[in-house]
Parts: structure tokens; sequence; C-alpha cells
């Protein structure tokens, strides 16, 4: 791929741009190569951005027959070694599970962007975070994935370019999950160089079509996901597994701030997260005893130090805009706890910090009561 | 006097020894078929530039039959991971090896979308007229009146339709620069020569490439050999007309010289 010798971004610099923007700008200063799309809002920019500066920096784009294609294309521009990379949403989220399968099953770094929109089926083209299940457990297989869950364009430009290294590192399908608010509103922040912040990028390499003669220097890579018997598989998805807990540590991400004596812990994550926040710090400022728990990482969940801000809590509220997906992976995580969980589930809708602090007021008048 | 006569049967040298005899039934045409390709690929110089897909379906079976880079993809999905691999690195001679099912059933937009792009790819499909890796269902191939596990009575075309002509298709919406052939593996050295051309348009960046092989699947057809051969010279050869489809000017001149 031919390498100009501009930076896509030199240094860093504010910037007032949708989240779609931010995206391709984080992908073009990780020195992602190709990009392969299938049109589908709300993600559609990250596609029109990324062909404007195609020919300036020397990248690579194919708009594809679908997004069947579009993941099996990005897997083949892996497997070539290639930081390649895809956008999806919805209907095209559900497409893109079989070759993600795929790259689960055979430890291909894709990356991912998934702006979620409303579901089932067609819905809305404008936001829920209904994908979350898809997007970490979809596939027929275990979710040996790593899901980044954004909350702002900051959030965006710094989590895609920390996908091609998580991707590369540990060598996982992996995904920055954000939706169609993050997508299409225009928000300021700053975009950087990330060798300027001392990031450097983890090398890629080939899969297939290495260089040399084989039999000199190099053998054939003959790369399999068909086995012939139960315990041939098994084999390779222990190993898988036991990678993937081992490193989980290491990958997973949260933010939370609490109160030692925490009569009520919100738990959000993506945009909804940013709604909790503002809730917490002005009832907070009342003098309530309330807090925040977000995981940034779905998968893998930071699950420490969830049952620990957990422990400590009197009781947990779960906000969304989905009926129960994140709810189903708290519990998952809190299991043998006797904490009570409070719900605020709104499948397809926004939430705003004024409807969580009603919430939470309404939740520990009770309580007081 | 006693004469040593272990004569090994000559094989391509980029087919890899240690993965033989392959795991194709007795009397399947896969593994003729990825002799021709061998051939063709050993004639052409290109064993270490060259990336091998292989389909789910009996093709699944090729995935350690060359000594060449292979991935196994999922079934109907090989052309569209290589045109994913061609597009990151057109440096490399790339090989999407399907079966009929593969090809033109859940596969179908994948051939119908590469061919119209022009990608720079060699598809290779194998028509068995059946679904032979999941027990011999009817396939888009199927012959008007053959019996299979979903068309027990045969297949009536006025329910199910006519065999897919596939070369056809895809000669009638390819632009300037592509390939398209239909062989048989009871002409060989013909399929190989298809064969040599398609990869030759390619090495050439010239535009897509694509070879149906007419095959034979005796398990599933439930064939003896003699039967095995004349379905296939007979009924399938009678239906599915062998021959080139479309030759860029290139390719014919280049022909021309070599003779
Ligand atoms: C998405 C999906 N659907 C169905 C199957 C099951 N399946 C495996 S092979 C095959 C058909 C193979 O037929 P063909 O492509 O004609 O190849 P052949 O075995 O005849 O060489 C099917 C339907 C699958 N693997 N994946
Ligand atoms: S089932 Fe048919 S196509 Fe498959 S290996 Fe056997 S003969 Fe060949």
């Amino acid at each position: 791929m031919s390498e100009t010798s501009a930076k896509p971004v030199e240094g860093e610099r504010r910037a007032f741009m949708t989240g779609n923007e931010a995206v391709c700008w984080a992908a073009l200063a990780a020195g992602a190569e190709i990009m392969y799309g299938y049109p589908i809002t709300p993600q559609n920019e990250i596609m029109h951005y990324w062909t404007r500066n195609v020919p300036k920096f020397g990248k690579r784009f194919l708009q594809t027959e679908d997004e069947l294609s579009a993941g099996f294309t990005t897997v083949g521009g892996v497997l070539a070694g290639r930081r390649a990379f895809t956008a999806t949403a919805g209907p095209g989220n559900v497409l893109m599970q079989e070759p993600l399968a795929m790259a689960e099953a055979m430890r291909i770094p894709t990356v991912v962007i998934i702006q979620q929109r409303g579901g089932p089926s067609t819905a809305t083209v404008i936001y829920s975070q209904q994908e979350v299940t898809l997007t970490c457990f979809g596939g027929n297989g275990e979710g040996l994935r790593i899901v980044y869950s954004t909350s702002s364009h900051q959030e965006l430009f710094d989590y895609t370019i920390k996908a091609f290294n998580t991707a590369w590192k540990y060598r996982f399908p992996t995904f920055v999950l954000a939706d169609g608010y993050q997508a299409k509103m225009r928000e300021s922040l700053t975009i950087y160089d990330p060798a300027s912040r001392g990031i450097s990028m983890v090398p890629t390499e080939p899969f297939l079509g290495r260089p040399g003669k084989i039999g000199e220097g190099r053998t054939a890579a003959h790369l399999r996901n068909t086995y012939n018997i139960e315990e041939e598989l098994n084999a390779v998805l222990e190993k898988d597994i036991a990678d993937y807990e081992r490193y989980a540590p290491e990958i997973a991400e949260y933010d939370s701030s609490a109160p030692e004596d925490c009569d009520l812990l919100v738990v959000t994550h993506g945009v909804v997260f940013r709604s909790a926040r503002m809730a917490v710090r002005d009832l907070t400022s009342q003098g309530k005893k309330i807090g925040y728990f977000r995981p940034i990482t779905l998968r893998p969940f930071p699950e420490e130090q969830f049952r620990q801000a957990a422990a400590r809590a009197r009781q947990i509220l779960v906000a969304e805009s989905a009926y129960g997906q994140l709810l189903k992976i708290v519990q998952q995580n809190l299991y043998g706890s006797t904490v009570p969980i409070r719900t605020m589930l709104k499948p397809g809708v926004g939430i705003t910090p004024e409807e969580i602090t009603e919430e939470c007021s309404a939740i520990l008048a009770g309580k007081e009561a | 006097m006693a004469v040593e006569l272990e004569l090994e049967p000559k094989m391509p040298n980029c087919w890899d020894p240690a993965t033989k005899p392959h795991k194709f039934c007795p009397g399947c045409g896969h593994g003729l078929v990825l002799k021709a390709l061998g051939q063709a690929i050993d004639e052409l110089g290109i064993q270490d530039r060259v990336v091998f897909g292989c389909d789910i379906g009996c093709s699944l079976l090729s995935w350690d039959f060359f000594n060449m880079d292979t991935v196994q993809t999922h079934h109907g999905r090989t052309t569209p991971v290589l045109v994913g691999v061609k597009r990151a690195n057109p440096e490399l001679i790339v090989i999407a090896y399907m079966g009929d099912g593969g090809g033109y059933a859940i596969g179908s937009q994948h051939l119908v979308n590469a061919a119209n792009r022009n990608d720079r790819i060699t598809a290779i499909l194998c028509n068995n007229t059946n679904y032979a890796m999941t027990g011999g269902q009817m396939a888009p191939t199927t012959m008007p009146g053959q019996k299979t596990e979903t068309t027990p009575y045969g297949r009536d075309v006025n329910d199910q339709g006519y065999p897919m002509l596939g070369p056809e298709m895809v000669a009638a919406i390819t632009h300037e620069g592509s390939y398209v052939a239909r062989g048989t593996v009871s002409k060989l050295r013909t399929l190989k020569g298809y064969l040599k051309k398609a990869l030759a348009n390619q090495i050439a960046g010239r535009g897509f490439s694509f070879v149906e092989a007419l095959s034979t699947c005796p398990t599933n057809w439930r064939t003896n050999a003699k039967q095995t051969w004349a379905f296939l010279e007979e009924q399938m050869q009678g239906y599915f007309p062998v021959g080139e489809l479309k030759v860029p000017a290139e390719l014919q001149t280049a022909e021309r010289k070599e003779e």
C-alpha cells in the first residue's frame, strides 16, 4: 500500500466534528490501510470521510455488495496483513455476525465500528443500545471478542485507535460500540497523532502471502476453521478461552466514582453514562450518597471492580436504552450478591440526566421513607 | 531378476505429498480439478505467490491439499474473503475454490458482484449437480429429472426451475478483460488450459476470471464408474456446453504466439 509522506494528523489539534468523522480520523491516525463497507445509517459518514481521504493518504476502500461481504472482505484484508476495518449498524450488524464468527474462530484481528440504531428489524435509523447482546455474544460461539462502549467523541477517537492495537496484540475481533447519537452529533475533541502521545501502533503481519519461497525459510500456511471431531475443536476452544481469560484483566476498563456508604450505584454504559454522571453529580451536590459504575469494556466485563463497587452499595440502578441487555450482563456478574437491582429500561429511546435524576430521587426517597 | 516396479503417481509440485492420498471419495472429480489446477500453477511457476481459498462443501477437504498458503472460509463466502485479500495485497494471486451450492446459491451475490466489479481474482467452481457435503440435496445445477435427497421424484423444472447456467451468466455480466470458461474433468488437458488462462489473466491484472468445472460425485449419484462417466459425458456435457465463453483479446494473441 503506497505510504504517502504526509501524516493524516500531525501532533494534535482541537476539532469540532461528528462522531463518524472522529472515527475516520482515528482510523487514519492509527494507520488503518483499508476499509470495506456497506451503506447503513447511522454509520455512513465513516465511509464518506474515509473515501474523501483515500487518495490523500494512499488508503483503499471497497464498497461491497452487503455486510456479509464487508465482513468477509475485512477478514481477507486482515489475513493479508493490513490494518483493515469496517463499520455497520442494526440489520447490518446482524449480517456481520457470520464473518465475525469466522474472525472469532480463527483469531483474526478485525476491527468493527458499530453505530447502534433501533431494533429489532429495520426499526429506526437513529439510536438505541440494543446491539449489546449481538455485538458481545453474536455468532455461534462463546463471545471471545473485545467490545469498547464509548460515551463521547473523544472516546470514539481514543478507542478507535486503541481497538487496532488491542485486536492485533491479543488477536481477538475488536469492536467500538457507539450509537447514532454519537455518530451524528457534533462535539469538540482533540485529535492527535498517536506517536505524539507515546502510543505506538502494534505492528501487523500477514497470515497469508508472507514473502519468501515455500520450503526455503517459510512453510505454507493452512488456516482452518472446520474440524473433524469434537475433541479437535474443543482443544482449540480451550486454548482460546484460556487466552481470553488470561488477558481479560489487562483488557477490561471501567470508570467508577462512589462514596463509601453508597445508597445507590447507577450502572450505565455508552452515551447513557453521560446522563448518569450528570445526575449523580447533581444529586451528590444535594447531599445524596450516590455513585456510578460504568463498564468501558462490555466484553471482557470488569467483573472484579464491579463486584467490589456493588458490594459497597445499598442498591443498584441499571439504566439503558434497551430492554435489559446490559442488565443481563450485570446480573450475571453479580451472581451470589443480594444487592437489590432497580431498572430503568427504555428500548430505542435516549435517557436524559433529568430522567435519571428523577428516578434516583424516587428510589432514594423510597428508601428514606 | 527382480525389477522394482514401484511407480509413484506423478503429482504436481505444488501438491503437498504429506496429505496424499487426498480426502475425497474414490471417483470424485474434485481431485481431478485440483490436479489440473496444480499443473497450471506449476507451469506458471506461481506457487509462492498463490493464496488458495476453499469453501465449505466438499471443497473444504482441500484445506491442506496444496503446499501453498490456504484459507478455509465459510459456505459461499470464499469469493469475498479472497476479494478482501487481493484488494489488500494485489501482488498475490488468489484462487477462490467452491462448489455449485456455494457459488450459485448461498454466495451468488458475491459471484455476481465480484464479476461485475471485475475483481482481479480467479474463481473456480466445481459443478457436481448436487450438495455433496451435506448428503446429496438438490443444487442450483441439478439436472432436470435428476433425483436427489430433496427431489426424490426428480427435479421438476416447473417447480424447482432449470439448472443454473453459471458461466453463461458470468459471461453476460462481465466486462472487458474478464475470462470465462466451462471445462470438464473428462477433458483434463483442456481444463488445465482454461485454468492456466484464468490465472494468467489475473496475473496480467486484466480482470475477473471464472472457470466452472463439470465434475463427478459417485457417492451421492450412487453410480458405478461406468454410470458416473456416462452421466458426466452424456447428460451433463449435453446440458452444460463445454468451452470458452469469454477470452480477452490479449489472451488470444498470447495463445497464438505460443502456437
Ligand atoms: C450458512 C451455511 N448454511 C449451510 C451450510 C451447510 N452446508 C455445508 S456444505 C453445503 C453444500 C455444499 O454443496 P456445494 O457447495 O455444491 O459443494 P459440494 O459439497 O457439492 O462440493 C451446505 C449447504 C453451511 N455450512 N453454512
Ligand atoms: S461426496 Fe461427492 S463431491 Fe464429496 S468427496 Fe465424495 S464424491 Fe466427491
